[in-house]
């Protein structure tokens, strides 16, 4: 069911990436909400979850942004197609789990998915590659209006937009931003940077959020609170300390050179041997070894026009995708086989590893 | 590292750690996996300590523990144990319990952001300032005068609000 998205040429996340900054991989924006009159969804009836259901599809479908997207029912998908779209970021694992009456509303291009029935009516989320925290807050507040014109949100003077989880109350805005950090992580000073941002209600998780570690050192990065500040201060107090975070990687990358230049070439190289010619590959080495090769595009050892197709990998080469592309059922052991022949043929082409221009960096 | 920790919620050997600073209080919890998987700790979107924290060891106050929502059912042992309020009726009826929870848990009590101006216009601006005016009026009765100059401040912009907006529509 879910091939059109697989197939999709210009899917954000996958085929969009060139615009991306060094340090930053993505920008995602949620909003939750919930209608008026029914009980949210742990507490509603499934009569009352299948209404809200189609009600929202209905108004969805009639949206701009969400012209020639896709709906999917979550009762209707395979687990392994549920996996492939949480790999994707369109949907969370909490909806995978969800009963009957669930479902999501993806957008073409992949930047806009609205989940409903997860914990709240509505989950509206926005995605777009590279740091643009501002301008993806500008694209969900007008959806957002858009939609408040045909549907009654709940909201209250007081609490703001009403949900289900008091952690989400009043803006009911979640920022984050995807970061790749693997200077700070090879520097080992990336606790001591969670332990700042905490401090200051920002908060740090995995590549696939809570309990996932720091896989191809990729992380995200959000706000913590949602209540008692506006939107526009919340984006702008994320992005202030995530601007920060950027100073503080770009530093730890070059001072990496300066003190360890022959260990972290040798990474670099190692890295670029390994995914070019590895029969066996499991997708936690896959991510460490792909986040080197971005790196490596980041010092302009190799063309910044590869770092499109790295950043597809580091999707494409997730358990769900791998065993997708695999039109058959087959086990992990196989599974790693896959990758490791995707990633030879993928990266085949790739030119050599230019480490001269490196004398030119520092 | 190399101590066995006992789950903070049952006697089993923990295996899920947790560290969050908030409002600069470093707040620390073992939990073993069913625990937290009970308590939503795997969930990547939204987790919180201050939500796992004052969902289960919230001091008991004189609060009225026998609160029931009228709407959809949830009664205040429900709100304890899950964390999540039922339907939109459930925070008037909770708004008390509520609020020492938000205090602990975000930047103020009050929304601050966005409204659904057209949303609410075809609602009742009334309601909404009624209500608001009843809560600042508490507010100075308990001497809460922090809460009493937002609630002024949120019943002024609101009037505000409706004055512009009816402006616009004339």
């Amino acid at each position: 069911m879910i091939e059109p998205l697989l197939s999709c040429k210009n899917a954000e996340l996958t085929h969009n990436t060139q615009k991306g900054t060094p340090v930053v991989l993505s920008t995602r924006l949620r909003l939750a909400r919930n209608l008026l009159g029914t009980a949210f969804p742990e507490r509603a009836s499934l009569a009352q979850r299948s209404d809200i259901l189609s009600k929202c599809s209905d108004h969805l479908a009639g949206l701009k942004k969400m012209g020639k997207g896709n709906f999917f029912e979550i009762s209707q998908l395979s687990d392994l197609e549920k996996q492939v779209l949480v790999e994707r970021h369109l949907i969370s694992r909490e909806l995978c789990e969800s009963k009957q009456g669930a479902g999501v509303y993806i957008n073409k291009e992949q930047t806009c998915s609205v989940m409903i029935n997860e914990e709240d009516h509505l989950r509206i989320q926005f995605l777009k590659s590279g740091f643009h925290l501002k301008n993806v807050w500008k694209q969900i507040d007008r959806f957002d209006s858009e939609l408040e014109n045909v549907l009654d949100i709940a909201f209250d003077s007081e609490f703001g937009y009403l949900t289900a989880c008091p952690t989400n109350l009043g803006t009911g805005l979640r920022a984050s931003v995807m970061m790749h950090l693997p200077g700070l992580v090879l520097s080992e000073q990336m606790e001591r940077v969670i332990r700042a941002v905490n401090q200051l209600g920002i908060t740090v998780r995995g590549l696939f959020g809570e309990g996932s570690d720091a896989t191809g050192h990729v992380f995200q990065i959000s706000n913590q609170q949602t209540l008692g500040e506006k939107e526009s201060d919340i984006v702008d107090r994320l992005g202030n300390v995530l601007k920060t975070v950027i100073d503080h990687e770009v530093n730890a990358r070059f001072k990496c050179l300066e003190d360890n230049r022959a260990n972290l070439l040798d990474q670099i190289g190692r890295a670029y041997g390994v995914l070019r010619n590895a029969h066996v590959v499991n997708s936690t080495e896959a991510m460490n070894l792909l986040s080197l090769l971005r790196l490596a595009v980041d010092f302009e050892m190799l063309p910044e026009s590869e770092r499109a197709d790295i950043d597809r990998f580091f999707i494409e080469c997730q358990p769900g995708h791998i065993q997708h592309a695999a039109s058959t059922g087959i086990e992990p052991d196989a599974r790693d086989v896959c990758r490791a022949t995707k990633l030879r043929e993928e990266l085949g082409s790739l030119p050599a590893l230019d480490f001269d221009k490196l004398a030119d960096l520092i | 590292m190399g101590e066995n920790l006992k789950c903070s919620n049952c006697d089993k050997a923990a295996t899920v750690h947790l560290t969050q600073i908030i409002n600069n209080k470093i707040i620390k919890v073992d939990l073993c996996e069913s625990c937290a998987q009970a308590k939503g700790v795997t969930d990547p979107e939204g987790f919180s300590l201050a939500d796992l924290l004052n969902s289960s060891q919230m001091p008991r106050q004189e609060e009225d523990t026998s609160l029931k929502c009228p709407s959809c059912g949830l009664t205040t042992a429900d709100f304890r144990r899950t964390g999540r309020l039922g339907c939109s009726t459930c925070f008037t009826v909770f708004a008390s319990v509520l609020r020492p929870v938000l205090e602990d848990m975000h930047v103020g009590t009050c929304h601050k952001g966005k409204t659904p101006d057209l949303a609410l216009s075809r609602q009742s601006a009334t309601a909404q300032l009624n209500k608001l005016e009843k809560a600042l009026e508490k507010a100075v009765e308990e001497e809460a005068y922090e809460d009493a100059a937002q609630y002024r401040d949120k019943i002024k912009s609101l009037k505000d609000e409706t004055a512009n907006y009816e402006y616009s529509q004339s």
